[in-house]
């Protein structure tokens, strides 16, 4: 079977695959939330290996991908600010904004810096009390603990010179607007795993319940997806909208309770936008009022932005499950990982770059 | 930036009131923050995000990610370096 050769091991796929295709009797069409199960997914032929009329359809959780234009119009005004230093994860830096991109600041001669974890931001803060750093906060439930942790630091330590540029985004009520839209036509989910080893299992029952569709915690090497999408498949053909965990080794229902302490501490549940979504109520986190001090938009007021997107760009249509990437006309003509139109072409995680990557020859 | 990669933790100091460790992930080493897996020890797994580790992990099923991750290139990715082994 195509691509079977390329798993860590072989022989588990294959019984895998053959599980599927044994307990698989009619099509079914099946969410991975994860940017990193998407790539995953698509690096490996995953798609490809499933029954006819078995479809997963790529979920929006890209953190890079669902940030807000406004958003990222924000954080090139304050990089391009003297006197600001500006950290970011590397992916953000080629998000394009509505004129140019981190890079473009960086190029003008702004202080933008890559660092890997928040905290490396809180000592650029602590080794240059002139400046004021800012670090770009984004990301799910898997990365907020970092950043909340970074703030309660900061205040700990006294520093007036750092803060943190909001726009974290939670899973559970993106499952709840995807469920609840009109065109939707996702029959179960595969949650992502890193999501749920931080706040456990507990909030997706209801969900399951609701919208009776089964919930299969899923881990993103490629024979955790197998496994979670046999589970799915089982659950689907047995009627029962259920919540499963596939990914035990790194998920308890519980999740960490440190850290989801951590984030009631430092943040509030907020509506949030995202981008080429629109707002879906509830579905981020803020700084809380206790921190509101450490809030980059309100220190460099930065209100007021007039923002505007390709409009060539359908990336909100495929953030949803709606489109293909390789069905927007844009794909690999105007947009590509080097000239990115939207943000699910910039990010490693998106699904067009990752269509881009491995799909380009048998698609374009 | 959504990766996790499980390491082992090599030393455990503390930084500023923070628990702070030096992990192996497969041939990288990098200064992680254990403030949410407070009871963690010297030579066992973590999964790490962006610096700070989430959950504890068993020592097998950390062996296999990282072999998993070293074949696909993913530590290279994720940290810019070439891992020099995988445990």
């Amino acid at each position: 079977m195509k691509y079977l050769d390329e798993f860590s091991d072989p022989a588990l796929a294959a019984r895998l695959v053959e599980q599927i295709h044994a307990a698989t009797t009619r099509p079914w069409a099946m969410m991975e939330v994860c940017g990193g199960q998407t790539h995953s997914i698509i690096r490996h032929g995953i798609d490809q290996l499933l029954p006819d009329g078995v479809e997963m359809i790529h979920g929006p959780g890209c953190p890079v991908c669902v940030t807000p234009l406004e958003v990222i119009d924000k954080a090139l005004a304050i990089a391009a600010r003297p006197g600001v230093i500006f950290c970011s994860f590397g992916d953000m830096l080629r998000v394009p904004g509505s004129g140019q991109d981190l890079f473009g600041v960086k190029s003008a001669g702004g202080d933008v810096r890559v660092v890997y974890s928040p905290m490396d931001a809180l000592k650029l803060a602590r080794e240059n009390p002139d400046r004021q750093v800012v670090f770009f906060g984004i990301g799910f439930e898997t990365t907020a603990p970092a950043n909340a942790m970074t703030v309660h630091q900061a205040r700990r330590l006294g520093l007036t010179n750092f803060s943190l540029l909001v726009s974290h985004v939670l899973v559970p009520p993106a499952i709840a607007a995807i469920m609840e839209s009109p065109r939707c036509r996702v029959q179960a989910f595969l949650a992502a795993g890193h999501v749920c080893s931080v706040m456990g299992t507990r909030e997706y029952p209801p969900l399951a319940e609701k919208y009776g569709v089964p919930i299969v915690v899923t881990g993103f090497e490629p024979l955790d997806i197998l496994e979670g999408i046999r589970q799915t498949v089982t659950l689907l053909e047995a009627g029962r909208a259920e919540v499963r965990n596939a990914y035990p080794r790194a998920v308890r229902d519980e999740g960490n309770p440190a850290a989801m302490a951590m984030l009631r501490d430092v943040f509030e549940v907020t509506d949030r936008t995202w981008r080429g979504i629109g707002e879906i109520p509830g579905s981020g986190w803020r700084l809380s009022p206790r921190y509101r001090e450490f809030d980059a938009e309100l220190r460099f007021d930065v209100g007021g932005l007039h923002t505007a997107e390709s409009p060539l760009c359908r990336s909100g249509e495929v953030l949803q499950g709606l489109l293909k990437p390789h069905e927007c006309a844009a794909f690999g003509k105007q947009c590509t990982p080097r000239t990115p139109l939207g943000a699910t072409m910039v990010s490693s995680e998106g699904a067009c770059a990752a269509y881009y990557a491995y799909r380009l020859v048998t698609h374009s | 930036m959504c990766l996790a990669v499980p390491g082992r933790v090599l030393s455990i100091t503390e930084a500023d009131g923070v628990p702070m460790a030096e992990v192996d992930f497969g041939g990288v080493r990098k200064e992680v923050c254990l403030q949410y897996v407070p009871d963690v020890r010297v030579g066992e797994y973590v999964i790490v995000h962006v610096g700070f580790a989430i959950q504890q992990l068993d020592e097998e099923s950390a062996r296999q990610t990282l072999a998993n991750f070293e074949r696909m290139g993913i530590l290279e990715e994720e940290f810019g370096e070439v891992p020099r082994r995988v445990q």
